[in-house]
């Protein structure tokens, strides 16, 4: 809203647009992987960012969005954007499922359930759960999505898609986030009792998080299968949730950080390849320093600004008192 | 007639009865007092209200229907507002944003129609933006709008409190110590403020230790004592009742 912000967004959206034709078809790819930590991120901000729930198993939600499209694509012909839709509500269903039963554990304790969701969804995906997963190979064979006749399949056109998409993520999330729903979720990441107190469904919101952060990543699953065209286990694993956790904490908890944070932990180790095995030392390093000084991340959410309406003064405490006197000495 | 009637209410934490089978009303458009010794079992009565807890056994009516074993978030949409003991703001959000807190349970927009943005949703923001400054306007704090509740003031974070608690439409509010950490010119003020939400048709029940408020402001009493309840009555009686005396000075029977 203020000026600041809408400014920032607008030069990211620049050189976003333009990004493509200065870098190599290598460079673009990164910046796609970029882009789909992004919007992983985004979705992860809601559950982590907003509301305070530590999830440390994203890539589930992400694993059953990516393995939905691949089989409705491989067995059933269904094109691959059309299972977009399908994999986020297969995801949020998933959540759903899940998540109502651990809902009220706290801090540490939800943490490690998480942890648990995700191994125990690579390892289904390994066993070829279902006899639909493909086992260890997983899935090859995932067709290229078509967009109006326009087959994507160059790095630069997953690059404006998936780009395109972060931009729609984080327009819908800020809107989210301005709203009666976005205050919910930081009235439970502050003080949960006091929210359930003052008339907040604190276990309905927390679920609706947890489902809205696992439909936005069963999308981004769809993307991700047809970049790829070949999806595996390997590719949900633990690491990959730590990843994604690692950008919401290191940005802070806004969109914006979000982005920074993605580029960071996603592009900045391309930048270091030849120091191979040492960026991790760096990287481990870089977090360490950051929890010690900025432990709130590097670009926390700003306050929301709101535009009273016209102050009235009726029924104000001092006005009120002649009234009140009357009426107690009644 | 009684806008608020426990029945019987008791409560045990392991082998300690905090509530034993504790029985009164309050009527509708009163201001009533709970008082009591430290830990006499005052906040445990208030939780059991609120459906922070479930009481063993017993029933509580509001306004003539079990609220027993609801979730309390339900007890807030059905008209009961409480402040709490110790301090519970959102600390890092701002004035205006604790006071939207209260307005949530009387809205009804969800995510699709503020990703949407539709029109019902910005008017509904707007109706509670009007509300939250409102009650803002009258604790005293629209002036304190966009500071972050952390930066207040203890006495104007009490106040803050009430006006979330008021933002809910309560038909009853319930403060725990409202005057816990003010001053005399802030309690004076605070006197005022409890008259003027009785005065807008709200029923007032109130924990407090500092007696001068509890005589001036309160109707009528009740004394918890283990637990128990010791004696109800016009703060007068209540003042001059042997066995409240005993239970707040002890017996005279040492020498």
């Amino acid at each position: 809203m203020t000026v600041s912000r809408t400014t920032s967004y607008a030069g990211i959206a620049v050189v976003v647009a333009v990004l493509p034709l200065l870098l190599d078809p290598y460079w673009t790819d990164v910046f796609v992987s970029i882009g789909l930590y992004s919007v992983l991120a985004l979705s992860l901000n809601i559950i982590l960012g907003q509301a305070g729930l530590f999830h440390m198993g994203h890539a589930a939600f992400y694993a059953v969005g990516a393995y939905v499209t691949a089989i409705a694509n491989t067995m059933w012909g269904v094109p691959v954007l059309w299972a977009m839709p399908f994999a986020g509500l297969a995801a949020a269903l998933f959540a759903m499922v899940v998540a109502r039963p651990i809902i009220h554990l706290r801090g540490d304790y939800l943490l490690i359930v998480t942890i648990g969701i995700v191994e125990i969804v690579r390892i289904a995906l390994i066993n070829n759960v279902f006899g639909l997963t493909g086992g260890a190979n997983g899935i090859f064979g995932i067709s290229r999505p078509m967009l109006f006749g326009f087959k994507i399949a160059k790095p630069v056109h997953f690059y404006y898609l998936v780009w395109a998409y972060v931009a729609c993520s984080i327009l819908l999330f800020r809107r989210l986030e301005n709203s009666r729903f976005g205050r919910a979720l930081n009235y439970i990441k502050e003080d949960d009792t006091a929210a359930e107190g003052s008339g907040v469904n604190t276990a309905s919101y927390k679920l609706w998080a947890f489902v809205l952060g696992a439909f936005w990543a069963g999308m981004t699953g769809t993307i991700y299968a047809a970049k790829m065209t070949i999806i595996s286990p390997e590719s949900f694993s633990f690491w990959e949730s730590v990843v994604l956790f690692a950008i919401v904490i290191l940005g802070g908890g806004s969109n914006r950080g979000v982005l920074l944070g993605a580029f960071l932990l996603i592009g900045l180790p391309e930048f270091f390849r030849e120091f191979a095995s040492a960026r991790m030392l760096a990287f481990g390093l870089a977090m360490v320093v950051m929890m010690i000084f900025r432990p709130q991340g590097m670009l926390p959410p700003m306050p929301r600004f709101y535009k009273l309406p016209e102050r009235i003064r009726c029924i104000t405490g001092k006005g009120g008192d002649a009234a009140a006197q009357a009426g107690g000495g009644a | 007639m009684s806008l608020l009637a426990l029945r019987n209410l008791t409560k045990t934490f392991g082998g300690l009865v905090a509530v034993n089978n504790v029985t009164f009303d309050v009527a509708e458009g009163a201001i009533v007092g709970l008082i009591g010794p430290n830990g006499a079992g005052k906040t445990t009565v208030f939780n059991l209200i609120t459906g922070n807890y479930k009481p063993d056994s017993g029933d509580i009516f509001f306004d003539g229907r079990t609220i027993k074993g609801l979730p309390t978030h339900r007890i807030v949409q059905q008209g009961i507002a409480r402040t709490f003991q110790t301090i519970r703001l959102f600390q890092n959000m701002s004035v205006i944003e604790n006071a939207l807190a209260g307005c949530h349970c009387r809205m009804q927009s969800g995510m699709l129609s503020a990703m949407l943005r539709t029109p019902a949703q910005r008017a509904e923001e707007q109706r509670a933006l009007l509300r939250a400054t409102r009650e803002l306007e009258f604790v005293g704090l629209a002036d304190e709008h966009a500071n972050l509740a952390k930066n207040l003031s203890y006495g104007n974070q009490r106040l803050l409190e009430i006006a979330r608690a008021l933002a809910t439409d309560p038909r009853f509010i319930i403060l725990d110590e409202p005057a816990g950490g003010m001053n005399d010119q802030e309690t004076a003020a605070l006197i005022d403020t409890i008259r003027a939400i009785r005065d807008r048709g709200i029923t007032v029940l109130l924990i407090e230790h500092d007696m001068s408020l509890v005589m001036k402001v309160c109707e009528k009493l009740v004394v918890l004592e283990y637990g128990a309840l010791l004696a109800e009555g016009v703060p007068a009686a209540i003042k001059d009742d042997p066995r409240v005396i005993e239970a707040y000075l002890g017996a005279d029977t040492d020498d």
